[in-house]
């Protein structure tokens, strides 16, 4: 091979570049932290489907602040006929109580950062 | 348009049988385990292999820069520097401003034949413009998602992600590289389609890598903007690929699958495409060397011994006769 030495070293950097998560993680990887909800739940279920909320969450969210804020509108009827108050500290906060162990595991792990707590207060948390 | 119509057939075909797949729960663990880690060892045994095993077999013997500009020459000429560099530190000048710029891009000069007949040539930034959109678009988009892969987040991807989603627009929040991107390709294969001249000379495989990294934006686009997934157990994915404790989480939607297969497929498919141009770009003896030819002299490596016989050995040789001519001598 000619020019060996240049070359080997330009492999060697896209190697590294191309693997870099593997070795990332060996040297200062930690585990993965599943979201943990108090033992007490105020509530049996909740506003919808699990599967739902994990996808869609933020699209509720969203909805809800636009028809509070906006509209006015408090109350939001649930996919059973059942009315809930569209209300992030009053109604998801009060089994999802701890911003630290629930919202924030998969947020930080998935490298995402609401705007929720930017005016919202959370009242398990340092504020 | 033939050759596009069998990029975009075969693509589709490609497309087709992913997206069938995808929908079976049968093949998740192939599509979500096997398929990548075989498509990143074919990655890293090709690109190896090719720039190793075959391009530094080539012998370079002599200095072949392009040269764009007035080459070094007296000291009252002054030199192009950076168009026909003469040291190494102009090289990496060059190379740099290439790799990251795409400099000669710049130069995608064309003739026309204007009403008069007038001739003219016109510089175009448009190809520039694009390319510099897309790759970008595309080192950014790959660097944010190293959220995926690294647990903690490494602090680069979170601060790509806050700059890229600066404007807050929508939830979640739109990138400008999305945006940026899809408008950068689009405008690449679109020319390629609808201008004559260059549809005449493109091939099937410069349309392929084209709809296949457009169909990789837009199932990640749909999926971010539209479809949504469930990230967390993504991430858990692709923690268990880096681990080498694969896992496939239940609850992943199929569009996932489409995504990360059309990716498996472009970084296998990477080592023998066209797409070696991201490490053949500094392999180019036209642009790595400097242009030192008349400085310095180049001997060709392989060239057989030459048996000469100088003047000096000459003389020599012929000593006494010469001097007995009473012809002059260099060693009298």
């Amino acid at each position: 091979m000619h020019d060996s030495g240049k070359i080997l070293a330009g492999l060697v950097v896209f190697g590294a570049l191309v693997t870099f998560p593997v070795w990332y993680h060996a040297a200062w990887g930690g585990p993965l932290v599943k979201p943990r909800l108090p033992a007490d739940l105020a509530e049996k279920e909740c506003i919808a489907p699990t599967a739902y909320m994990r996808e869609h969450h933020m699209e509720l969210l969203n909805s809800w602040r636009a028809q509070v804020v906006r509209d006015g509108h408090r109350s939001w009827t649930g996919e059973n006929g059942r009315q809930w108050r569209a209300s992030l500290t009053k109604t998801c906060l009060r089994c999802h109580a701890n911003k630290a162990d629930f919202c924030d595991t998969c947020h930080s792990s998935a490298g995402v950062k609401p705007v929720c707590f930017d005016c919202h207060v959370d009242p398990k948390g340092k504020n | 348009m033939k050759r596009f119509l069998q990029a975009a057939m075969l693509f589709g075909v490609l497309l087709a049988g992913v997206v069938v797949a995808s929908q079976a729960q049968g093949l998740r663990s192939v599509l979500g385990t096997v398929l990548p880690y075989a498509a990143v060892a074919v990655l890293l045994v090709g690109v190896i292999y090719r720039v190793a095993g075959v391009w530094g077999r080539a012998p370079v013997p002599f200095r072949i820069p392009t040269s764009c500009g007035q080459q070094k020459a007296l000291s009252w000429i002054k030199p192009s520097k950076l168009d026909n560099p003469s040291t190494t530190l102009g090289v990496i000048g060059r190379m740099a401003l290439e790799v990251l710029v795409f400099r000669s891009l710049f130069r995608n000069v064309r003739t026309q034949l204007k009403p008069g007949p007038k001739l003219a040539y016109v510089g175009g930034w448009e190809l520039w413009a694009a390319a510099m959109a897309f790759h970008w678009s595309f080192l950014l988009i790959v660097l944010r998602h190293m959220r995926y892969f690294t647990e903690p987040v490494a602090g680069f991807a979170t601060m790509l992600a806050a700059l890229d989603g600066f404007f807050e627009i929508g939830v979640p929040t739109l990138y400008v590289t999305n945006v940026l991107i899809v408008a950068g390709l689009g405008y690449l294969l679109l020319r390629r389609v609808f201008d004559p001249q260059l549809r005449m000379i493109s091939l099937a495989a410069d349309f392929f890598p084209l709809l296949l990294l457009l169909s990789i934006v837009v199932t990640g686009g749909l999926m971010r903007y539209f479809g949504h997934t469930d990230v967390a157990s993504i991430k858990e994915l692709a923690i268990g690929l880096i681990t080498f404790h694969p896992v496939v989480p239940a609850g992943i939607g199929s569009l996932f699958f489409v995504h990360l297969t059309l990716v498996s497929v472009l970084l296998a498919y990477l080592p023998f495409s066209k797409l070696m141009h991201m490490p053949g770009v500094f392999l180019s003896p036209t642009r790595n060397l400097a242009n030192n030819n008349r400085a310095e002299r180049h001997v060709n490596p392989w060239n057989a011994p030459v048996k000469v016989h100088t003047y000096e050995e000459w003389e020599e040789e012929f000593h006494d006769k010469i001097e007995a001519c009473g012809l002059p001598l260099d060693k009298p």
